[in-house]
């Protein structure tokens, strides 16, 4: 933050002392709002989640929903605002897939680079760019206020903190009908900076009815030092849309990532969506699907795999409120070392839901005595016609599937490794785009 | 087919071996030629699987006296890929499913495993198709199998002929079949018996474990033995098992004086 010792003791000062927690927060929207420049276009939406942020505090173990996620090693982080700087093609290079030529979307520390990007493979009709760019050359929808920030469950702290000091924002918008042949790929890079900083990237992407695109989002970051990123995604389908979204998150080990992919979803609209975490010393990813319409398609797949003092948290959400809607979660985490995985997946059902078909699965596989897993799949199911299973198991690799390789002629090591493979290749096969499958599996196989 | 002059594939001795504490081979003795097949026979906890399984390096069980000489070297210390890559091949009587690991997959590292442990190049993809192409035809194996995950979803015959097709590839010194018979209907039993028939050369040695005569048949064993109470209590021919079949184990382990217990 920028702010010293000293001018944290005058906070302190104030009528009502404090806490610890209460003071972080604040500082942290100070920092937020240091970045961003005079917009009188989101003046109101920012006053509006500076006012939500105002009543909550910074999450501790004490609240339910982080009690297994512990942020205290962050309020020693002294955030300051993310600079303005660029990378060099090289670095962007090699994230670079094949597929999504002519479509990427590269933002450097939260802010959209014109330069790096290539926007040439997008069909007539799609809009994507910078939110003030094209705000200014008059390019954006009018409706765009329906959407940013409009979110179910946008007071969340950190969604509203990424509201209150997002520098600029990605958009990707296919108007109705527009389909897009060539994947996109947005890659946030976190470039490296004197003092460490808070970076907020914000992405809106909205399909509108019965439009298509293939997403990828890649949370990529070379360095160890410490940061903070707190990105916001907000996917919105219209009737019929479809969008397949693959998020991967490869931050540095130094980086505390918290991430929110929030997706609205239209009438019989269908979306499918990966999530693999590989980096970050603490990752959090809220993950929440609201049905809007009936007949509506959600699948959510995830795999985590963490080693040494990592520490990653999913926290997924879908809310269903209209007839045969169906969802199917299975999220996996392979845990290592002295690292902490957490599941938490709700799927909640509400009365008007009838006909739903819901399931959900968490697996996960313990690979040290010393690697901890907390699950917790809940189903809330207040409709009472629907199909609905859940659950989850904790364990680690099967001996006799060891000895049977071995029985083979592959050695112990080799086995434990073909088997961890195995396990994460389940999920990796969900993916789309194969040069980003081979990436990710290339990195499983170094990792194990 | 036996030769009293052909080389000793397996020779073991004296081999008491316990799980959990509790001793369950208690004195074993066993030699196998070249060019030979044995068929162990016995009651269900006679011990024969657990043979097996030491054979094999299975970790949960403790060899606590005797020896194991596989071409004349002991063998007691080598993990059980070491084995592996020597020559020992168990076929498993419960096959084990390896989701998402493909059973090309599975067999070509396996194959290469046991290049590398005789110093040669790992064999590429395009050659080892070739040479998997050979192997399916010798148990009727369509080649959409190779493309599913190891044994996952695989009926009980398509797991043993699984079983076999993995013999025929690693081309073992010593194949232990360990049930293979078990659960299979009569065309998978001719299948699967046929496919160990052609793999069975002069320089190698087969040991059959199995419950019933009806393996042998369209396996000729050159000795069967039988197993009870940790021990190799008597040993004869064909027909041993073909009396076995008729008049069951009872007259048998009264001659030795003990009871049945399975």
């Amino acid at each position: 933050m920028a702010h010293s010792l000293s001018d944290r003791d005058v906070m302190t000062v104030s009528p009502h002392s404090l806490d610890p927690q209460e003071a972080y927060l604040k500082a942290l929207v100070q920092t937020a709002q240091a970045v961003v420049p005079a917009d009188l276009a989101l003046a109101d939406l920012r006053h509006r989640a500076e006012a939500l942020l105002k009543e909550q505090t910074f999450p501790s173990t004490r609240q339910e929903d982080w009690r297994f996620t512990d942020l205290s090693a962050m309020l020693a982080l002294d955030l300051g605002g993310a600079e303005e700087v660029t990378a060099s093609e090289s670095t962007i290079a090699a994230l670079r897939l094949p597929e999504t030529a002519g479509a990427q979307l590269v933002v450097v520390n939260g802010r959209f680079s014109p330069e790096l990007s290539r926007l040439q493979g997008l069909p007539g009709g799609a809009i994507a760019g910078s939110l003030r760019d094209l705000m200014n050359r008059g390019l954006l929808p009018q409706s765009w206020g329906d959407y940013l920030g409009q979110a179910s469950g946008s007071h969340e702290v950190f969604t509203a903190l990424n509201t209150v000091g997002f520098a600029d924002a990605v958009v990707l918008w296919l108007p109705r009908h527009v389909v897009v042949e060539t994947p996109v790929q947005i890659i946030y890079l976190s470039q490296p900076q004197a003092t460490p900083a808070l970076v907020q990237p914000r992405a809106l992407v909205v399909a509108e009815a019965g439009s298509a695109l293939t997403l990828v989002e890649d949370y990529w970051g070379a360095r160890s030092e410490a940061h903070c990123t707190n990105g916001v995604t907000e996917l919105w389908l219209g009737d019929n849309a479809q969008i397949t979204h693959s998020r991967i998150q490869r931050e540095g080990m130094g980086t505390f990532h918290i991430g929110k992919t929030v997706v609205t979803q239209g009438r019989e609209s269908q979306y499918g969506g990966t999530s693999v975490g590989l980096g970050a010393r603490l990752a959090r990813h809220h993950w929440e699907i609201y049905q809007t319409g009936a007949q509506t398609t959600t699948r959510l797949y995830g795999l985590t795999a963490i080693a040494n003092r990592q520490h990653s948290d999913t926290h997924s959400l879908v809310a269903l409120s209209h007839p045969h809607g169906t969802v199917e979660q299975v999220h996996r985490a392979i845990v290592d070392g002295r690292a902490h995985s957490v599941f938490n997946g709700r799927i909640v059902v509400a009365r008007a839901a009838q006909l739903t078909n819901a399931s959900q699965l968490n697996r996960n596989l313990l690979l040290s005595d010393q690697a901890r897993v907390d699950t917790k799949p809940q189903l809330e199911i207040v409709a009472d016609n629907v199909k609905c299973s859940h659950g989850a198991t904790v364990s680690q690799l099967q001996a006799d599937e060891i000895f049977y390789l071995q029985s083979r002629g592959i050695s112990a090591t080799q086995a434990q490794r073909l088997l961890i493979y195995a396990f994460a290749m389940e999920m990796l096969d969900k993916l789309p785009l194969a040069s980003l499958r081979s990436a990710l599996a290339d990195a499983i196989a170094q990792w194990t | 087919m036996i030769n009293e002059s052909s080389d000793s594939i397996l020779s073991v001795r004296n081999l008491h071996a316990t799980v959990d504490g509790t001793e369950i081979l208690k004195g074993l003795n066993l030699e196998v030629r070249a060019g030979e097949i044995h068929a162990i026979m016995g009651l269900n906890g006679s011990g024969k699987s657990t043979f097996s399984k030491v054979l094999a390096g299975h970790p949960d069980y403790e060899v606590t006296a005797g020896e194991i000489l596989f071409k004349g070297d002991n063998i007691l210390e080598l993990e059980p890929h070491e084995r592996a890559t020597a020559g020992i091949f168990l076929a498993f009587q419960y096959p084990l499913e390896i989701p998402g690991v493909s059973n090309r997959d599975f067999l070509r590292v396996a194959y290469n495993a046991h290049r590398k442990a005789r110093g040669e190049e790992e064999i590429d993809v395009f050659d080892f198709d070739d040479l998997l192409d050979e192997k399916l035809d010798i148990v009727k194996m369509e080649a959409a199998f190779l493309d599913r995950s190891v044994n996952e979803g695989f009926s009980g015959g398509e797991k043993k002929r699984n079983e076999i097709l993995q013999m025929a590839l690693l081309e073992p010194t010593l194949a232990i079949l360990d049930e293979t018979d078990s659960g299979l209907d009569i065309d998978a039993l001719k299948t699967v018996a046929n496919g160990v028939n052609q793999l069975t050369r002069p320089d190698n040695a087969v040991v059959l474990i199995t419950h019933y005569q009806r393996l042998l048949n369209y396996i000729v064993p050159d000795y069967v033995h039988v197993m009870a109470d940790g021990r190799i209590i008597t040993t004869g021919d064909r027909e041993l098992a073909q009396e076995l079949e008729s008049r069951g184990y009872e007259w048998l382990l009264a001659e030795h004086r003990l009871e049945v217990t399975a």
